[in-house]
């Protein structure tokens, strides 16, 4: 009674890789995700060997010498081979603690943000009705608040610190994910496994958990790299305006803001961890891209 | 018919209805679209019920409250004699499944075949891993899915193979009624024909009833034991098989059956004079909802609404057919 | 061979190839055919048969990667493949037109009808907008369209499915073309509607002697529609005749096949088994050694390793198969 096939491939069912599998060969083909993940890498070594390569004690000022060049100035030596700043501090210990700082507000605000935003979305598309409509509120008086100013208010009357800046940003960063999951998972949503697992008699929470969301997920990580770079920008510049982290630790917003009253002629105290910030933000964009044209074609497949 | 022992019908409706509010603009008052508009409907056990109707008719809505996906405003769904809103949603899940139309969007394309199959049985929390294995081979088995589709994914199949995984999935936890809504409809001629034998025979070894949905014919004067024809939310003729396609009464059904175009080269394309529009189901003709498309509408089409008239297992809405009409006129 | 009176459009040869990261895509691989002013040509196969692509390839519209060949495509003697771009595109929408199968998507849903309707005619000749306004009526009235004036302000959204395929109808006999291309043009609608559109091909087809030719998978369309048929399968024409010939007297194991498959009330009985064609279609990747439907064929010898003849088996008559015309089995009569 069954009708077997006889095993020949066909123009359309090619036998083909399992998604996985096809996953993994497109992420090491695409050269935005080679290139941008190896800069990511090399930044969270660095962050995590910081006690092990950073050849100082970034907190230690040595005021004997302040202010010392980098290596490539006239005058710059290779004990410290990025130079000084203002107070001694060796800049090339500094710059490598200050990565910790920058991974971790961006991982921990992207984290919480996306926590808030994705179960925010995914609930307004899957549920639709009165749900939808409060939670497109939300995003609308979320969307119509400066978040600059927001953090700087809460950061002024609760004071600044590394757990305030990432619960402040974790608060307010939530809303392209909102908006994105919930597009996506109105799309999702009018699939027909969707309907199926209901009749099977799964839970909601099944659903959302273990049919929706993994169909959601590419649409997520694209998202998330795109806010942590976001929430390290906004880092750094509430640090600048001084009311981020608060000195002495080296965030590299926070190296820029006390390097600011010597750019005349002392450029390299805000060009080094200026430019430290555009490489890593530059890597965590060419990830974020990367991993839209990778997922985009799989959806489409 | 005998009033004495006899088991309740599988599925029964009562005057079913589903009627959606909708939106007409940003700031004017929501409308009702009566998708379903008092359906009642039986099927026996074993029997196939076609469903007939061309898109807007609400069969796609009445299938859902067949499943449970969607609540029913009005009226009620009996099934084996016990009502729906009265199960829960794992006991409907035993009973009834559906097949959907289209093989590409029925299949989480991110869990394996052996994952989408073994759902079921794992949301009812029936037997352990071992035993979801073997119940999934054996299924794949009946479906005729080769065994090395087990570890697979969706998008290493075929339509008609993943069609296949759709019934497996539908019929593992064994169900008494399957809902199949044009199960065929996406799939190759070749495919199709494959899938029917395919649903045929698993009718005949597992006791099925079949609802089906679809605007082939042909494929459900092949399969279905009875038919029903929808028309904007109610159904206006309904009958055993032979009888309908060989004397259908409806005027709509007629003009249905003179459409389909069977391969017979040399009769050319039939004008069935229905005219363009199917009509707006917000905003409903008054009387009978056919009357601005009939070839014999009648002065009362256009006021009164045609009663339902039950001669043995027939059924039809029609006032050409009502004997009170023919007096009056 | 008589030279046919007025247009034509004839075809030998026709390839087209796409290069994949696999090999090369070959998915219409070399098919032949002519069709006649006033006629009704339909090429009928399943999916990945290659059909779509063989009306893309006439049209000059295929994707980038694709690459196209022929002995010959010359439409009304002029040579398709010598013209550029620019040349072809003054040729489609004027010669040639197509409609597709999705109404929805075939629509600008940013324009109003009347926009696109005009467009299509002004894009080739130099009218009035009034001309233009008022060939769109026209054409719209010919279609069965009603209140056609106040239509051309609507936009795509506000009709129904049927309505807008006519609406494509319209669209593509704004310049009057020789030849009209239907791509699955019902397939998306019900019945009813199906029936309605076809009989209105019919119609435009006798008052403008128009070519047509129709791409389906339906054979119910097919019969009722074509006058000669051409069966694809694998990127080749395996049968053509008349749709009288093809129906009554198929000679490719497939079109035997296909026409087992389908339930025909009063000839195949209800409750049994429908006759299946076993297997699945090669892939067409790379070189297909013999004949194509070897694997799949009841009647499958030895000789089908290599590639099957094209038997004529009379004026337009042909079947692309090993089998001696005659050595297959008589099948069931109605």
């Amino acid at each position: 009674m069954s009708v077997v096939s006889n095993g020949l491939p066909t123009a359309q069912e090619i036998v083909g890789p399992t998604p996985g599998q096809r996953l993994r060969r497109r992420l090491f083909g695409h050269r935005g995700i080679v290139v941008g993940g190896s800069i990511l890498g090399v930044i969270i070594l660095m962050a995590l060997l910081a006690p092990l390569i950073a050849p100082y004690d970034p907190y230690d000022q040595i005021l004997t010498a302040r202010i010392k060049p980098p290596v490539w100035y006239p005058h710059g030596t290779w004990e410290h081979i990025l130079g000084t700043d203002q107070v001694g501090r060796d800049y090339l210990s500094r710059l490598i603690y200050g990565s910790q700082i920058s991974l971790l507000i961006g991982f921990f605000a992207a984290a919480l943000s996306g926590l808030i935003g994705t179960a925010m979305g995914i609930a307004a598309g899957y549920f639709g009705g009165r749900v939808d409509l409060v939670v497109t509120f939300l995003i609308t008086c979320r969307l119509s608040l400066p978040v600059i100013l927001v953090s700087l208010a809460v950061v002024a009357v609760i004071g600044g610190s590394l757990e305030v800046v990432i619960l402040v940003l974790g608060l307010l960063l939530w809303d392209r994910y909102a908006v994105v999951m919930r597009a996506a998972t109105l799309q999702v949503r009018s699939l027909d496994f969707v309907a199926a697992a209901q009749t099977v008699g799964c839970s909601t929470w099944h659903i959302l958990v273990s049919e929706i969301l993994p169909n959601v997920m590419n649409q997520l990580i694209v998202v998330a790299t795109l806010e942590f770079a976001h929430a390290v920008l906004l880092e750094a510049a509430l640090s600048f305006l001084g009311l981020g982290v608060q000195p002495p630790l080296p965030s590299w917003g926070l190296m820029i803001a006390e390097g600011r009253n010597y750019i005349l002629f002392d450029p390299w105290l805000i060009a080094i961890p200026g430019v430290a910030l555009f490489t890593l933000l530059l890597a965590v964009n060419l990830l974020g891209d990367g991993a839209r044209d990778v997922t985009a074609p799989e959806n489409r497949g | 018919m005998t009033t004495t022992t006899m088991a309740p019908p599988t599925i029964a409706t009562e005057d079913l209805a589903c009627t959606f509010q909708v939106r007409q603009g940003m700031f004017k008052p929501k409308r009702p679209l009566k998708a379903v508009n008092g359906v009642s409907i039986t099927v026996n056990k074993g029997e196939v019920l076609g469903l007939v109707g061309e898109s807007g008719c609400g069969k796609s809505t009445l299938a859902k409250m067949l499943l449970g996906i969607q609540k029913p405003t009005g009226g009620r769904i009996l099934i084996d004699g016990e009502p729906l809103d009265g199960l829960d949603r794992k006991a409907v899940a035993r009973r009834i499944q559906p097949i959907f139309q289209d093989p590409y969007s029925s299949l989480n394309p991110r869990k394996s075949i052996s994952s989408i199959i073994s759902l079921p049985l794992r949301v009812h929390g029936v037997g352990g891993p071992a035993d979801w294995e073997r119940k999934v081979k054996e299924m794949m088995d009946l479906c005729g899915l080769p065994q090395r589709a087990y570890d697979g994914y969706p998008n290493q199949l075929s339509g008609g193979q993943r069609q296949r995984v759709a019934i497996a999935r539908a019929l593992v936890m064994r169900p008494e009624v399957v809902i199949c809504d044009e199960p065929t409809s996406a799939l190759d001629v070749s495919v199709q024909s494959q899938i029917l034998n395919l649903l045929l025979d698993l009718q005949k070894e597992l006791g099925l009833t079949y609802v089906l949905i679809s605007h082939n014919l042909a494929v459900v004067q092949h399969i279905a034991t009875r038919v029903a024809v929808m028309y904007l939310g109610r159904i206006i003729e309904q009958t055993d098989s032979e009888t309908l396609f060989a004397a259908p009464r409806h005027p709509y059904t007629r003009a249905l059956l003179d459409s389909v175009l069977t391969p017979e080269p040399g009769l050319g394309v039939p004008d069935a004079q229905l005219g363009a529009t199917f009509p707006n189901p917000i905003d409903p003709p008054p009387g009978c909802t056919f009357h601005p498309r009939c070839p014999h509408a009648m002065p009362v089409c256009r006021q009164l609404a045609p009663r339902p008239l039950t001669v043995g297992g027939s059924m039809v809405e029609c006032h050409l057919h009502d004997p009170e009409q023919a007096t009056a006129a | 061979m008589t030279e046919p009176a007025g247009f034509s459009l004839e075809v030998e040869n026709l390839t087209v190839s796409i290069p994949l990261a696999a090999g090369t895509l070959r998915a219409v691989r070399g098919i032949s055919f002519q069709v006649n002013q006033g006629e009704t040509l339909c090429i009928v196969g399943e999916s990945g048969c290659g059909k779509s692509l063989t009306s893309l390839a006439l049209m000059g519209l295929l994707p980038a990667k694709a690459v196209r060949g022929a002995d010959r495509l010359t439409l009304n003697g002029v040579d398709l493949t010598a013209l550029s771009e620019r040349q072809m595109s003054d040729v489609r929408g004027e010669s040639m037109a197509m409609i597709f199968q999705e109404p929805m998507t075939s629509l600008n849903p940013a324009y109003t009808i009347g926009n696109q309707l005009e467009e299509a005619l002004r894009r080739h000749r130099r009218v009035s907008r009034t001309e233009a306004r008022e060939r769109a009526i026209y054409l719209l009235e010919k279609v069965g369209i009603t209140a056609a004036a106040s239509r051309l302000q609507q936009y795509p959204h506000q009709l129904s499915g049927g309505l807008r395929q006519r609406v494509m109808i319209a669209m593509a006999l704004m310049c009057g073309p020789d030849l009209l291309i239907c791509d699955e043009p019902t397939t998306a609608l019900d019945v009813t509607i199906q029936a309605q559109i076809l009989h209105l091909l019919r119609d435009l087809q006798r008052e403008f002697n128009m070519a047509i030719i129709l791409i389906t998978h339906d054979l119910g369309v097919v019969a009722r529609m074509a006058d000669r048929v051409a069966v694809m399968y694998a990127g080749e024409i395996v049968e053509t005749g008349t749709a009288a010939e093809v129906f009554a007297a198929p000679s490719h194991p497939y079109t035997r096949g296909l026409l087992q498959c389908i339930p025909i009330p009063g000839r195949t009985r209800r409750g049994e088994h429908l006759g299946s064609i076993p297997g699945v279609v090669p892939s067409l990747v790379g070189e297909i050694a013999g004949c194509a439907f070897a694997n799949r064929c009841p009647h499958a010898a030895a000789a089908c390793r290599s590639e099957p003849p094209a038997r004529d088996l009379g004026p337009g008559r042909m079947v692309r198969c090993v089998l001696e015309p005659g050595a297959l089995p008589q099948m069931e009569p109605a």
